[in-house]
């Protein structure tokens, strides 16, 4: 068996294992309320983190709007969901209205992806970076403005402003409700999480050992080399982002199916930033660090809330500490000088894939 | 016509404010090559300075004023020599997160110390008359005090506040003062042939590290005059307060063309009327998705910003 696949095998069981366990033990009952209200976020996040790790590891572009697919996700979902819902003709079971849901996210965001990376990824590094920040607002905005009522005379969109009802309206229900946002059914579970957080990390998986995804890395590593041996750098870049953003908008279809009340200012870009902490502590181009990197940093906060108000002030100061000593000339001399970098190294062997980073400076 | 003009006004007033704050964001990524994403908080923080200096009774104005720039001076440069100094040389991406971790840091600090509360600044041009402009005929005649008007039953079609004044002849000054700094001094000059090269700057003898320090010093001593400004024209104050046009500066200078001064100025100029502007025509839920979507479309166009130099890439 090839290394890599090993390497993937034990990720893709390692994470099956983790997360159905969990789903089991809460089923039973054997986890507290807190971390049972945790699990799907925590997968949600870990889906969302390994998705942007194709971007930011594999292509080696920053990008800072990742929730801006994670929004478009939700809100089509969210919103097919809602109308296959009240659809006085149409009767769909439930399990094939949610599926449809998040697989028109997906798409959804997919369009979206393609339609922004085509002008974008003729953008590179911080220029690239502020263009996606940018877009990821763009879409919070909208979706912050857009009002949809149902009635028996079917849809009536609203922008900035709820739509004017027709006089013989009857039945209307308001699915859209601009800032206040729409509440989807509730349907996603820790169960359901995880069977799609395992297809998409093989899917990604599949995709990085393929031609394609070598394709991207080599792009990464050295874009003038990867285009002179006639790499189509374009159509990889593209194909790379796309997929990335697909997996955030189902991701956004599972979110907004798991809250009561979903408005559009939760995806700012803190949100977009908080999976790039994920990805870049996991390591750049892992998806098993990402995963682990995310269960551990969304875990622990919430796990101390003990600390009470302190624990934010704790985060930033461990992040800033880490980002120092992994990273820091000074400390990587100082570990390899007193021997303590072996086991560090050993460890950190087991995450890292490649040693080149993405975006910033070049 | 004229709420054009009173419009256009308080966008570049708005604008010149954002100019301030870009300018510090296109220093430290001109000389430093970082995305310095701690810097709106830095705002943040002169504004609670400056709130709490002047909420004090001992406390003239200008030296309130003064202790807010010492405030940000010295915070951007412990920063600078705490946090981001240890990591030159490291990839970019880790600056990147340390800058997002410093600005948690403050964001959390202010949070404990001061609440998530808003509080309420008082202006520092507060009571101070605006400006009006009237029509007599067709002459015009400016006046700051409508009982002083000769002509009392007269409108005046046109009142800037004294805020909106004072951001505009600051910003401009300052403007004008940093650009001789940089251009005349030997400091300045130092700081420019760092951000051009970095190796040779050093061999040529000058000192890497200090002229980094210094321009840490500027970029918060800039933040500081900018969050005086923004937080007496918008007189709210939260922990969070830094954070959206920390964003926009940044989206300024990219806007300029990241890492060159005249287009930080230029941007942020740009930006704060295109969003004025919209705020008033289109619609002021959209106005941060038009913003935004300008950039966007003049990043397609022109790739490195409005006056940012194109670089070919060496093999």
């Amino acid at each position: 068996m090839r290394k890599q696949t090993k390497n993937n095998l034990i990720t893709f069981i390692g994470t099956a294992v983790v997360f159905f366990g969990l789903a089991a033990l809460s089923q039973a009952g054997q986890l507290n309320n807190k971390i049972n209200g945790m699990l799907v976020l925590i997968g949600i996040y870990v889906i969302l983190a390994v998705s942007l790790n194709l971007t930011v590891g594999v292509l080696g572009e920053l990008s800072l709007g990742h929730a801006g697919f994670w929004c478009i996700g939700a809100y089509v979902s969210g919103t097919v969901s809602l109308i296959l819902q009240n659809s006085p003709n149409v009767a769909v079971p439930d399990w094939l209205r949610f599926t449809a849901a998040l697989i028109a996210g997906g798409i959804a965001a997919a369009v979206f992806g393609v339609l922004i990376g085509i002008p974008v990824l003729r953008l590179r590094g911080d220029y690239l970076a502020i263009v996606t920040l940018g877009f990821g607002e763009i879409m919070k905005s909208l979706a912050n403005n857009i009002y949809l009522v149902m009635d028996n005379n079917g849809l009536h969109f609203g922008f900035t402003q709820a739509p004017e009802l027709a006089e013989n309206s009857e039945g209307a229900k308001e699915l859209l409700r601009g800032p206040i946002g729409m509440s989807a059914p509730q349907d996603t579970n820790i169960w359901i999480v995880t069977v799609v957080l395992l297809i998409c990390l093989a899917v990604l998986m599949m995709f990085i050992d393929s031609k394609s995804g070598r394709a991207c890395m080599a792009v990464r590593d050295n874009y003038i080399a990867a285009q002179s041996v006639g790499i189509n750098v374009t159509k990889f870049r593209l194909m790379a982002f796309t997929i990335s953003a697909a997996i955030a908008g189902i991701a956004g279809g599972l979110y907004s199916h798991s809250i009561s009340l979903l408005a559009a200012k939760t995806f700012d870009y803190n949100k977009s930033i908080l999976i790039l902490v994920f990805v870049v502590l996991g390591g750049l181009g892992s998806l098993r660090g990402s995963i682990i990197a995310t269960i551990i940093l969304y875990a622990l906060p919430e796990l101390f809330r003990e600390v009470g108000q302190y624990r934010m002030l704790i985060y930033a100061i461990v992040l800033i500490g880490m980002m120092i000593f992994n990273n820091a000339p000074f400390f990587i001399q100082l570990r390899e000088r007193i021997g303590a970098s072996a086991p560090v190294q050993r460890i950190k062997g087991m995450f890292k894939r490649d040693k080149k980073t993405a975006g910033g400076a070049e | 016509m004229m709420s054009f003009v009173s419009y256009l006004v308080n966008g570049l007033s708005l604008g010149s404010i954002y100019a301030l704050i870009a300018l510090g964001y296109t220093m430290v990524y001109g000389i430093a090559k970082m995305l310095n994403f701690a810097h709106g908080d830095i705002i943040m923080v002169g504004g609670y300075a400056a709130f709490i200096t002047m909420a004090t009774s001992w406390c003239p104005l200008w030296l309130s004023m003064l202790i807010t720039v010492a405030v940000c001076t010295v915070l951007g440069v412990v920063i600078e020599k705490v946090a981001y100094k240890p990591l030159r040389g490291a990839p970019p991406l880790a600056v990147l997160i340390t800058a997002i971790g410093v600005s948690y840091l403050l964001q959390n600090i202010a949070l404990l110390t001061q609440t998530a509360n808003p509080r309420t600044f008082t202006s520092v041009a507060a009571g101070a008359p605006p400006f009006m402009l009237a029509f007599e005929g067709k002459a015009p005649l400016f006046f700051t005090n409508a009982a002083d008007s000769p002509y009392g039953d007269l409108k005046p079609v046109l009142t800037i506040s004294m805020e909106t004044f004072l951001a505009i002849v600051v910003s401009v000054v300052i403007m004008i003062a940093l650009t001789l700094f940089i251009n005349k001094t030997k400091a300045g000059k130092a700081m420019l042939a760092c951000s051009e090269d970095k190796g040779a700057a050093q061999l040529m003898g000058i000192n890497v590290n200090g002229t980094i320090t210094l321009t840490f010093a500027i970029g918060s001593a800039l933040a500081a005059v900018a969050a005086v400004l923004m937080c007496s024209t918008y007189p709210q104050i939260t922990p969070y307060t830094g954070s959206m046009p920390g964003i926009k500066a940044f989206v300024a200078a990219v806007f300029g063309g990241i890492g060159s001064i005249p287009g930080a100025m230029i941007g942020g100029v740009l930006l704060g009327v295109i969003e004025l502007l919209s705020k008033a025509y289109i619609s002021s839920q959209l106005s941060d998705a038009i913003v935004f979507l300008v950039l966007i479309i003049v990043l397609v166009v022109r790739p490195t910003g409005i006056m940012g130099k194109k670089m070919n890439e060496k093999v």
